[in-house]
């Protein structure tokens, strides 16, 4: 029944649109599996294998996500127990079954915590990404698997970086499809990762501190991906951003 | 549970922190109460009050060590680092550097730091004035929207640099995330009449040095140290013109002088003063009739001179490129009577950057009516002059007479003037070997003044083509163009 509902409700996106901004839909594509060079540092050199898996096109949207409260009661702003979604939770809509004229249907869902982005890909009988298959995804330009180490590509990541985020959000899709067929892993908001607070687990050697970072000669490529590590492990599981959002994953392999 | 916890790597990368190693004490072993440590927080609770540069707080006149709150925000901007080039500062406090923090030694410091919700990165601090592992980093690492608190006894007195942490450090650095904090002795400072904040910070752009419009951060030239600015006060204009530091005759003035890097040593400097006295490297110890001291990046000086004669004083890094080609250049202009006894007012430097300093105005006027359409040859000519003054007079001569044998006269030159397009060519290009200007031979080289934008060029043409008994047309920034089009130089010439 509830998954019929759901199913009904993402079939009819312009009807959750706010200001007839419509909703693309948005699919699990495949990413097949592969070595990745993770720019996690300390990983080492080794390559890390990342099974096949499945990536929802777009970052989770407005639309998309009122679904999900509207289906879901206790996830609904102001039902969330403070535990699972500081106070700030959707504090951006206009009330917690209306997203409002600041939030519109087809921008990123964001200020939403990593409860609560499990629980929408729980319903989505699917689950976070793991930060290597979120990297190994985000690796992608629009022509190669992995286009880390072309300055260009590098640079249009950074140019994200170097403007302040004050201003609102763009709608989802606005840019070039990577190779994968996926969309906005860069340029537009955070996303949640299922182990983000594993990254980087306490207790670490202090002699470490500054060599790790400084002396890494991968970093002039990575530096991009690290800035994202670093803000995940800003994170506890109850927090949220006004430029965080999440989208969901599934095993691939015809496993789904 | 379904997360998997199999990472094996380790959180140092994050925090670069100085000091970050710590001993545990031995155990048993009584701990000997810090040199610095005047007891429990007495009194009341003080808020301290924090400055932007170049004001520095108000000295602290207490008698005993208090509980002081700091509450430090940190914001990403757009700002403005050189005329029409803008720039996105990382700041603790809304400016680069930061906001000045002055508290008194014994004082127990209740940090807050807030990282604004419209901020994109996660940001810390790590204060060199606090004893304890990273400075403070590991406890105020904060996301976006958040707030950390933590809380130190400041046990050193001195003038101590802070910065963000978090990686990519360097970065974050170059984006001007640093400051100053000053502890202060427990029986305070010597009373001056004047106390500033100028910090030194190198920063590095995709554009060269004045290109217009917005600038990113450039990760390959900060690895490389190659910087596109060197400045004070993170802009170009900071402390120039209006915003000069200002002083009288007989004042005495102190400078709190930081270098917050992320790569280069300063070598400063004031062209016209003596420092009385250093508190070099920030420390306990001072030296004595000082012309040029060294602040090495993350460190830091107070600085203490008269002001004897009146005039422009000019605050340089005297590894003197960075002040003439990437900005690493300050005015402090003092008012009152002239004392020719210790000075007769004809001394080069002092003059022409004056001139300059207080001549950008016009520079902006033209610049705004070429923007508009309606740039006028006068405009011109006053733009031209500002620029003429500091960049072309140094050969030239500000009278335009240069020097006979050595550097060719502009004024009522028949070879400026013979040929508006050859002229063009040459202050783009530069010129090598014999030339006969009104008669006399010369045989000198003129470097390519192709840094300067078309514009410039344009103004500064149109002034000397206009001056000293010459009288021609405009030059326009069109015509300079064209010629620069067509012209093939290797990239960063005449840098």
């Amino acid at each position: 029944m509830r998954r019929a509902a759901l199913l009904l409700i993402a079939l009819l996106p312009g009807l959750a649109a706010a200001g007839g901004d419509l909703n693309p839909p948005n699919p699990f594509l495949e990413v097949p599996g592969a070595k990745l060079r993770s720019a996690l540092p300390l990983a080492g050199d080794e390559a890390v294998p990342v099974q096949p898996f499945q990536l929802q096109r777009h970052p989770v949207t407005n639309a998309e996500f009122l679904a999900f409260v509207t289906a879901h009661p206790r996830w609904r702003r102001g039902a969330v127990p403070a535990a699972l979604a500081g106070e700030d939770y959707l504090s951006q809509w206009a009330g917690p079954l209306d997203p409002g004229a600041h939030a519109p249907a087809a921008q990123p869902v964001t200020r939403v915590s990593w409860f609560a982005a499990e629980a929408y890909c729980d319903a989505e009988h699917a689950r976070l990404p793991d930060w290597y298959e979120w990297e190994l995804a985000a690796a992608a330009s629009p022509t190669v698997r992995d286009a880390r180490a072309d300055p260009a590509w590098r640079q249009q990541i950074l140019d994200w970086y170097a403007h302040p985020g004050g201003k609102g959000l763009a709608a989802v899709e606005g840019d070039s499809a990577s190779v994968y067929g996926l969309h906005d892993l860069h340029g537009l908001v955070w996303e949640w990762v299922r182990d983000f607070n594993s990254l980087l687990p306490p207790g670490a050697d202090p002699e470490k501190f500054c060599g790790a970072t400084a002396l890494n000669a991968r970093q002039k490529e990575d530096y991009a991906v690290l800035m994202r590590i670093a803000l995940l492990s800003s994170l506890r599981a109850a927090d949220t951003g006004r430029l965080l959002g999440f989208r969901c994953a599934r095993d691939g392999g015809g496993a789904s | 549970m379904k997360h998997p916890m199999r990472s094996t790597l380790a959180v140092a990368w994050l925090l670069c922190a100085a000091g970050a190693a710590s001993a545990a004490p031995a155990a048993g072993k009584p701990t000997p109460a810090a040199p610095g440590d005047f007891g429990p927080p007495r009194g009341e609770v003080i808020h301290a009050i924090l400055t932007s540069p170049p004001m520095v707080p108000p000295p602290i006149h207490r008698d005993h060590p208090a509980k002081v709150i700091v509450e430090l925000e940190v914001r990403e901007v757009e700002k403005e680092i050189s005329e029409g080039v803008s720039y996105t500062f990382w700041t603790f406090g809304g400016t680069t550097p930061g906001s000045f923090i002055r508290v008194r030694q014994g004082d127990t410091v209740e940090f807050h730091l807030k990282n604004h919700p419209d901020n994109k990165m996660p940001h810390n601090i790590d204060l060199h004035g606090v004893t304890g592992p990273g400075g403070g980093a590991a406890s105020s690492f904060t996301a976006p929207g958040h707030e950390s608190q933590f809380t130190f006894k400041a046990l050193n007195q001195g003038i101590y640099v802070y910065h963000c942490a978090t990686a990519p450090v360097g970065m974050h650095i170059a984006n001007g995330m640093y400051g100053l904090m000053l502890v202060e002795p427990p029986e305070g400072m010597k009373p001056v009449d004047h106390e500033y904040y100028v910090m030194q910070g190198d920063f590095y752009t995709v554009g060269k040095y004045r290109e217009r419009g917005h600038q990113d951060f450039d990760m390959q030239r900060a690895i490389d140290e190659r910087p596109t600015y060197v400045l004070f006060n993170g802009s170009e204009g900071s402390l120039v013109g209006e915003h000069a530091l200002k002083a009288k005759v007989g004042d005495e003035v102190r400078l709190f002088v930081g270098n917050g890097g992320p790569n280069l040593v300063s070598s400063f400097h004031v062209i016209g003063a003596i420092f009385d006295r250093v508190r070099y490297e920030g420390g306990l110890h001072e030296q004595e009739n000082v012309q040029t001291t060294l602040i090495p990046s993350g460190g830091a000086a107070i600085v203490e001179f008269h002001v004897r004669v009146p005039g422009s004083y000019v605050l340089v890094d005297h590894s003197i490129f960075r002040a003439f080609n990437k900005g690493a250049l300050a005015i402090l202009k003092a008012d009152g009577a002239e004392d020719k006894t210790i000075y007769s007012g004809k001394e080069v430097d002092s003059v022409y950057l004056g001139d300059k300093a207080a001549n950008l105005a016009a520079v902006s006027e033209a610049r705004a009516a070429e923007a508009s359409g309606t740039l006028t040859k006068e405009q011109q000519i006053k733009a031209g002059q500002s620029r003429f003054t500091g960049t072309c007079s140094v050969c030239h001569q500000g009278n335009g007479a240069g020097l006979a044998g050595v550097f060719p006269p502009l004024a009522g030159s028949d070879f400026l003037m013979a040929d508006k397009q050859r002229a063009i060519g040459i202050v783009l290009n530069g010129l090598t070997g014999k030339v006969t200007v009104n008669g006399s031979e010369f045989n000198s080289v003129m470097p390519p003044m192709s840094q300067l934008n078309d514009d410039e060029l344009a103004n500064i043409l149109t002034f000397v083509r206009n001056s000293w008994g010459n009288s021609g047309d405009a030059v326009s920034a069109d015509e300079v163009r064209k010629t620069r089009a067509a012209t093939k130089r290797p990239e960063g010439a005449a840098h």
